[in-house]
């Protein structure tokens, strides 16, 4: 057991870096000059300083390294939490992120949660259902719902609650009103995806021989679905929870645009169109970070929601032998 | 209407079905599945019904426990259940009658148990049912666990179905339809998947129970065998309607119907009058060489133990075999005995950890995959399940050829023409060729892996319980073709088998294993009648259809 958990935590270790990595590089080979940028945003031409002034800019900004000795810095730095100075804002990187991820997180927490809720229960009812329109009509919502795009979601969204009828702020952070929308924006998709996979799922378990056996029991339509389906329908579906919360993520990216939050999606959106490096680098590393944990969890929880794989665990492996030839 | 007033006799049938018309909806017509049937059974009876899958059988006792499928229809007829009319009936009302008063054991004992929840809790959930709760409905869970014959039940009741083996599983599937103390219990196909020493002791402990306590019992099954060893009566069904019905002595020995004969035929225990004959007698004949052998073979898997650390798994023990050329080789046993691990050996899947394998004179083991390969096209693997090892999405003619294609044989023209000729020896009419798997009956279906399989040309077949998936009819009509190619193409056959009368018919030698070793081997001829070891004895005891001819068991 010591040892799936360090393999896992490792794994995770290594995705987290290639991430890193893989934006690092990314970055860099864009063709612009970031000591450009930050005088642009300073207000300065470059032409308008010195040589020697420009030089000892870069070297404050570290960009007179070469660039194993800028990935090096930055990588040592992003482990110690220090992602170094934003080059359009003039603070640390590290002040920009703590001010926001808190809105950010309390956002797609919402988000995550809302649309677990609302996607089992959709599959829930999607095969329960006996009336074959209402079933036909929840079982094909989902698809509807993940093709919806999330501006036009939003856009609808203000237009109605917040312009027509005024229940809700169209802009800010302050107050759960102004929660409402952004989560109900990100939520439509996600729901949507995770409810796509459940009924699937539901389907696949309700054709199970063990359900027959538990209705041959005698037990209530409701008693089979809830006791006997649901377990065993929720546990494929939780592989794809770190799919959803990177969604959600992701999705705060737009949300928060639109709705003008203070958070970690629009200092990314931001920070692309500026191409602040560093602050991108920053953004989309936490991002990585949160996906790698939610997946770290999900990897660590499952054996201890299905019984067939703790008890397998460390104890007698199947001999590959009596595992069929057939998969061979 | 009550049961009571339409029956003129005394004591009324627990389950009486008449002219009852069962039929599946599909595109918004209904399929007939089962016409006109009349059954009855009556308090304690034990009933069987006997057909191949398609005849309805299935459908007859989900129509008597209220579960046909969501587009299941009774369209005609009645099917009254102590008392309750259950054609056109409420959920509701079926509800009421499932458990309490009908009990289903179903088909798979690997699947029938939610894998999630613990054994204990699967049969309080009947007992609740009955309203009992906290410590009696506990001390039922225990006895009933106990009743279906499974040992240490304090233990069993906190497991989870994984831990169990298939012979425990089928009987805790067995205390659930107890725990209902329903008046019928349907068994259906209680055993097929299990080994023939199990089937036995679980069939038996079933009849036995139900003798004891006045149930009824109604055996659903595709062996002839298994229902003329424990029922009162017999009903033979195919295309949906009975064929026949009659105690076992009138069926076996003065069947009516041509359908019932051919069922008598393709059950061989029973055509000999419960004496296994084999086909070939090889005694006193000097054995052609071998075009396989395996000397010495020992297979350890290593097992990672948390408690106890690393050791090692004896799958295979000295192990040697040979396989004479032109002749079939039977490997018997139960599941875990070794069987399917020597076939991977010989196959060359799976590294020995020490003997060797010798494959027409040359050392085959120890090479690398690359080396094997060559020697790969001499020998041939037929799988267990005619519907997993056909890829879907392949036409007949894409299967077939795939082979020829992977080992760069031949042109687009001549693999065709190569399939033509596959088709006609394993007897399908070259119409098949564009079919999709889908398309196919199991029969068919393993006629065309084993067409695949002879696509290379190979000496050497190896079947791995090539008809244990099948019925019983379709089990016979491969059996015959494997003969009829051995005996035409000159092949030789390495045959893994639990079913000892599928070996008497096939196999010219036979290998006995349990436990990893070969505990007896020789002409099937000699072992078959004159076995020397207790195992093979208990196996040979275990083949269905011995009591029905009187046999003492």
């Amino acid at each position: 057991m010591t040892r799936y958990i360090l393999g896992r935590v490792l794994q995770a270790l290594g995705v987290l870096w290639a991430a890193f990595t893989l934006t690092f590089a990314i970055l860099y080979l864009l063709p612009s000059d970031p000591m450009e940028l930050q005088l642009a945003a300073a207000g300065l031409q470059a032409d308008g300083i010195s040589p020697q002034q420009l030089a000892d800019l870069k070297h404050q900004y570290g960009l007179d390294q070469s660039i194993w000795g800028q990935y090096w810095t930055r990588l040592s730095g992003a482990v110690h939490g220090d992602f170094g100075m934003s080059l359009t804002q003039n603070l640390p990187v590290r002040d920009l992120i703590q001010a926001r991820i808190g809105q950010t997180l309390l956002l797609t927490g919402c988000a995550c949660t809302v649309s677990m809720v609302l996607g089992l229960a959709l599959a829930y009812l999607a095969t329960f259902v006996r009336w074959n329109p209402l079933r036909l009509f929840l079982t094909r919502l989902p698809a509807l719902g993940a093709s919806f795009p999330q501006f036009f979601i939003a856009l609808m969204l203000i237009q109605f609650l917040s312009f027509k009828l005024g229940l809700f702020p169209a802009m800010g952070n302050t107050g759960w009103k102004s929660l409402v929308m952004p989560v109900a924006t990100i939520s439509v998709l996600t729901s949507s995806v995770l409810a796509q996979v459940l009924i699937k799922s539901f389907d696949d378990t309700l054709r199970q021989p063990y359900i027959v056996t538990a209705r041959a029991k005698g037990l209530s339509r409701s008693a089979v679905h809830l006791k006997h389906a649901l377990r065993n329908a929720a546990l494929p579906a939780m592989t794809i929870l770190g799919l959803v919360i990177g969604l959600s993520v992701t999705s705060s990216i737009i949300v928060e645009t639109i709705y003008t939050r203070v958070g970690i999606g629009r200092l990314a959106q931001e920070a692309v169109l500026s191409q602040d490096v560093p602050v991108v680098l920053a953004v989309v590393t936490i991002a990585a970070a949160i996906f790698v944990t939610v997946n770290l969890i999900v990897d660590l929880l499952y054996p201890l929601l299905d019984p067939r794989i703790a008890r397998n665990r460390g104890r007698v492996r199947v001999p590959a032998a009596q595992i069929e030839v057939s998969a061979a | 209407m009550t049961p009571a007033k339409d029956s003129r006799r005394t004591i009324t049938p627990l389950v009486q079905i008449t002219g009852l018309d069962v039929g599946y909806v599909r595109h918004r017509t209904v399929v007939p599945a089962v016409v006109g049937l009349d059954l009855t059974v009556a308090h304690g009876e034990i009933v069987a019904i006997v057909g191949e899958s398609g005849s309805g059988k299935t459908t007859t006792a989900n129509a008597v426990i209220g579960l046909l499928p969501e587009n299941g229809r009774i369209t005609a007829g009645s099917a009254i259940v102590d008392g309750v009319e259950t054609a056109g009936a409420r959920e509701r009302t079926l509800r009421a009658l499932r458990g309490s008063v009908v009990g289903l054991i179903p088909q798979d004992p690997m699947t029938g148990l939610n894998p999630t929840k613990r054994i204990g809790a699967q049969i309080a959930e009947v007992v609740r049912l009955r309203g009992l709760r906290g410590a009696s409905a506990q001390a039922e869970v225990l006895e009933f666990l106990d009743r279906a014959g499974v040992s240490d039940p304090v233990l069993r009741a906190r497991q989870y179905p994984h831990e169990l083996s298939g012979g425990l599983r089928q009987r805790v599937l067995i205390a659930i339809a107890l725990a209902g103390r329903p008046k019928l219990i349907i068994a259906d196909e209680p055993t097929s998947a299990l080994d023939v020493t199990v089937q036995k002791r679980i069939l038996d402990h079933l009849s036995e129970l139900a003798r004891d306590e006045g149930i009824s019992l109604l055996i659903i099954t595709h062996d002839l065998a298994v229902a003329a060893d424990r029922a009162d009566k017999i009903v033979v069904m195919q295309h949906g309607r009975k064929v026949e019905e009659g105690v076992p002595a009138q069926i076996r020995d003065a069947p009516r119907q041509p359908y019932t004969k051919q069922l008598i035929n393709a059950a061989p225990s029973l055509a000999d009058h419960g004496r296994i004959v084999p086909r070939f007698d090889v005694r006193g004949q000097t054995a052609p060489e071998p075009i396989l052998t395996m000397t010495s073979v020992s297979k350890t898997f290593p097992i990672n133990d948390a408690r106890r650390g690393q050791r090692g798994f004896n799958a295979l023990e000295q192990v040697s075999i040979s396989v004479p050329r032109g002749q079939t080789h039977a490997l018997v046993g139960e599941s875990g005995c070794g069987k399917t691990t020597t076939l991977r050996i010989a196959l060359g899947l799976e590294a020995p950890t020490s003997g060797a394998v010798h494959l027409e004179g040359a050392q085959f083991s120890g090479l690398s995959w690359r080396e094997q390969r060559p020697l790969r096209r001499k020998a041939q693997l037929v799988h267990q399940d005619p519907f997993a090892t056909l890829d879907p999405k392949f036409t007949v003619v894409q299967s077939i050829t795939e082979p020829l294609v992977s080992f760069g044989i031949g042109n687009r023209s001549s693999r065709q023409a190569r399939a033509r000729e596959l088709l006609d020896q394993v007897a399908l009419p070259e119409s098949y060729l564009d079919r999709l798997p889908s398309e196919l009956s199991g029969g068919q279906r393993q006629r065309v892996a084993i067409a695949r399989a002879l696509a290379l040309g190979p000496d050497l077949l190896m079947l791995d319980e090539p008809v244990s998936a099948l019925d019983a009819l379709v089990q016979g009509q491969i059996l015959s073709l494997l003969a009829d190619l051995q005996s035409r193409l000159g092949l030789s056959y390495l045959f893994v088998s639990h079913d000892l009368s599928v070996v008497a018919q096939i196999a010219h030698t036979v290998s006995v294993m349990s436990r990893g070793r070969v505990v007896e081997d020789g002409p099937v001829a000699e072992v078959f009648t004159n076995p020397q070891n207790a195992y093979t004895q208990e196996l040979l005891e275990a083949i269905p259809g011995r009591r029905a001819t009187g046999i003492p068991a």
